[in-house]
């Protein structure tokens, strides 16, 4: 379904990816490791289209959709959905109201009636009992004055209910307890099916213990230099991003 | 790619949407101001000595004073003698019913999406339209007339209820309180008037609709509402004028009469044109909102600011009787080269009174937004309590807020909180709202109606959804 074909990008005009490919297919959870600074949010924040990250090269199909062209509320609309790693606050915009306005114009792009207050309503209770996710976080303003763990909570929950083609969870893991990290764990493996893939990007092996990914790519200097299995998070956690630097570019 | 940068440029750029010139026969005078415009205005209206008396005073009055030069704002010196200080619509006879009124004045209310004929026949809200200088169709008077109430023009009032009018007209602002409001003493044309009688709950919101049209015409309009012991009414103004290059100059009054238990909310909407982009027309908003509260009375002023080039205005409260409660709820937006001072007045001198400010000033463009505040507490105010909140966003990176609260307190018993932020619409929050699949100009919608949510909710319904609706047309066709 995702494409990525030596995809160049610049932030602030130095370069952090520099020639990825990537090909994702439906069904499949990819997790994408590296030590910081070697471009995984980077990645993640292309795909989503943010404007400060500049492709200099390459190319990206979603869906047969030549992805670099969408504006990011399109790309969303298409059904690519980030997690983001800082969730943003919101003040006085109503969570559910946001979410209903999310995803009604995502349904009009796609040629689906509006749901109504009710329908929403019904879909929202599904999907919290799903997630366990309080009825407060509901009437609460977008992630203000939520907790770290309720913030990434918030991002699940969101992606529930918009229910993405594909999804891009960017250091989900970042800042969480164990706790709130396997609560956060379940309710992705929830969201997983045959028609979605997801792409994981994390920092630390500990979260592919709870989301076991089906591949593993590690990341280093804006290139996937290793792609294996699950059990190559396990061999980089035994050895340390420290390793990956003896090892050479993957070939294509 | 469009920016959040890009997005601030459009919502900036955004055309007035109420921009046109109704052609109507308007019986104006020549420019310029002299006593004998004064007499002639009173003439016209066939006025009592004694408000003629008052006009004349505020006339020489005015002539003694000079403009105010403390409000953050900027504009050319306004020349009083290239204003005209009269126009009324033709015909001038007395309307029974909204047949008889001028088919182009009716179009025009059309255009504004304020049909008479359709509020009448719709809505509860009975609607005294002031069209330049005279009020032209009053609903529901009838209605209103069996509760006692009168809710009239200010001219017809001070033909039918003199009394009232000698004994509160120039109560609250005196006919020497300010420059503008002294101006207007002396050359107000119309205006509304209300009188509840005691124990009255009003059963319908009261609302006007203000329109200048007449080019190069000052429109000085005062209002006038008593509230009698323990009645309550609730008034809603809205203005839109139309597009114009000269800029107009308004100076209005508003007095607020709150005797001993009742309640007044009055809520505003003001939309007039704010002028281009680059600054030019626009009208001059300078104007005096007062009111004052006897024991256990109520005033709560909301107000939604968005158009005119310069807004120069502090709906005040002076809480003289005891346990009186005094509220200014504040949404002020200023786009492009608009600029905005803009506060509130909470006077205690009452015990146990209490006051409330929310003020929300949203920045855009080469906007200036100021928030100017006086709290002050009189030695006998015992126990007064006063809570302020100043919160300003700002969109882009060439407009401004400033914050000038003042607090005088003379009593050690009272309590006095104030809080202010200052944020700004960030590229995250709107790449955020982007991500979630909503457009950029729903993103902002969005985050601004959201900061804006605790002012909103203080009006009353058919309004709040205007104000959303006010602010979401700023956005239109702002993005792709």
């Amino acid at each position: 379904m995702l494409t990525i074909k030596n995809l160049h990008a610049n932030v602030q005009g130095k370069p952090i990816l520099q020639g990825i490919d990537l090909q994702i297919n439906p069904g499949e959870v990819h997790a994408i490791m590296g030590p910081n600074g070697s471009g995984k949010s980077t990645l993640a924040n292309v795909l989503a289209g943010r404007d400060a990250y500049e492709v200099t090269q390459g190319e990206v199909t979603f869906l047969g959709k030549d992805l670099l062209e969408l504006e990011p509320e399109v790309r969303a609309q298409e059904g690519i959905f980030l997690a983001f790693q800082y969730p943003v606050e919101i003040p006085g915009v109503n969570n559910t109201y946001f979410l209903k306005a999310a995803l009604n114009s995502i349904r009009k792009y796609r040629g689906l009636d509006e749901l109504d207050a009710m329908e929403f309503l019904k879909l929202v209770r599904e999907k919290m009992n799903v997630l366990h996710i309080d009825q407060s976080l509901l009437n609460r303003p977008v992630n203000e004055g939520f907790s770290g763990g309720e913030k990434k909570r918030n991002e699940i929950f969101q992606m529930a209910v918009l229910d993405p083609k594909l999804a891009i969870l960017d250091e989900t893991d970042s800042g969480l307890d164990i706790d709130a990290l396997q609560t956060v764990a379940e309710g992705v493996n929830a969201l997983r099916n045959p028609d979605r893939g997801i792409i994981v990007v994390t920092h630390y092996q500990r979260l592919l213990n709870y989301i076991v990914p089906d591949f593993v790519h590690v990341l280093s200097n804006g290139r996937i230099v290793k792609s294996g299995t699950k059990e190559l998070a396990l061999e980089l956690e035994a050895h340390g991003y420290g390793w990956i630097d003896s090892l050479e570019p993957a070939t294509v | 790619m469009s920016t959040a940068t890009d997005t601030i440029e459009e919502f900036a750029n955004k055309e007035y949407k109420y921009g046109f010139v109704s052609d109507i026969d308007a019986d104006t005078f020549a420019a310029g101001l002299s006593e004998d415009v004064v007499r002639r205005i009173s003439a016209i209206k066939g006025e009592p000595e004694f408000l003629l008396e008052w006009r004349l005073k505020a006339y020489r009055h005015w002539l003694t004073m000079t403009e105010p030069t403390w409000p953050h704002v900027k504009y050319p010196p306004i020349d009083y003698q290239n204003t005209i200080y009269y126009s009324a619509p033709k015909p001038k006879k007395v309307l029974n019913s909204l047949d008889e009124v001028d088919p182009d004045l009716l179009a025009t209310f059309e255009k504004l999406g304020i049909s008479l004929a359709e509020q009448k026949r719709l809505s509860n809200v009975a609607v005294d339209a002031v069209f330049d200088s005279v009020s032209v169709a009053t609903t529901f008077k009838a209605k209103l007339y069996d509760l006692g109430i009168i809710f009239c023009s200010f001219s017809e009032a001070v033909r039918e209820h003199p009394e009232l009018i000698k004994q509160y007209l120039g109560s609250i602002v005196p006919y020497s309180d300010n420059y503008f409001a002294t101006l207007n003493s002396a050359v107000f044309s119309d205006g509304s008037f209300c009188y509840i009688p005691k124990g009255v709950r009003c059963p319908m919101e009261l609302s006007t609709y203000f329109r200048i049209n007449a080019a190069n015409t000052g429109q000085f309009e005062r209002t006038l509402i008593i509230a009698d012991e323990g009645s309550y009414v609730s008034y809603l103004e809205g203005c839109t004028a139309p597009m114009r290059d000269e800029n107009q100059l308004h100076a209005a009054v508003v007095e607020l009469i709150a005797l001993p238990g009742a309640t007044i909310k009055y809520s505003t909407v003001q939309n007039w044109y704010p002028g281009d982009k680059n600054g030019v027309g626009g009208i001059y908003n300078f104007v005096t909102k007062r009111g004052k509260c006897a024991k256990d009375a109520k005033i709560s002023w909301t107000q939604v600011e968005t158009g005119s080039a310069i807004t120069w205005k502090y709906p005040s409260v002076i809480l003289q009787g005891d346990n009186s409660i005094g509220e200014f709820y504040s949404v002020a937006l200023t786009n492009n080269k608009q600029q905005a001072d803009t506060g509130t007045k909470m006077i205690h001198l009452g015990k146990n009174t209490r006051s409330t400010i929310v003020s929300k000033g949203i920045s855009a463009g080469n906007g200036q937004n100021t928030y100017r505040g006086l709290v002050k507490i009189n030695s006998g105010a015992d126990n007064a309590r006063n809570y302020s909140q100043c919160d300003s966003l700002l969109l882009g990176d060439r407009c401004g807020a400033h914050t000038f609260p003042y607090i005088e307190v003379k009593n050690t018993t009272s309590q006095v909180e104030h809080e202010a932020s200052t944020s700004k619409i960030g590229e995250d929050q709107i790449f955020y709202c982007k991500q979630r699949g909503l457009s950029a100009e729903d993103a902002v919608s969005m985050i601004v109606n959201g900061f804006c949510k605790e002012v909103f909710r203080e009006l009353p319904m058919e309004f709040a959804v205007e104000a959303q609706k006010l602010l979401g047309v700023s956005l239109e066709g702002s993005v792709g």
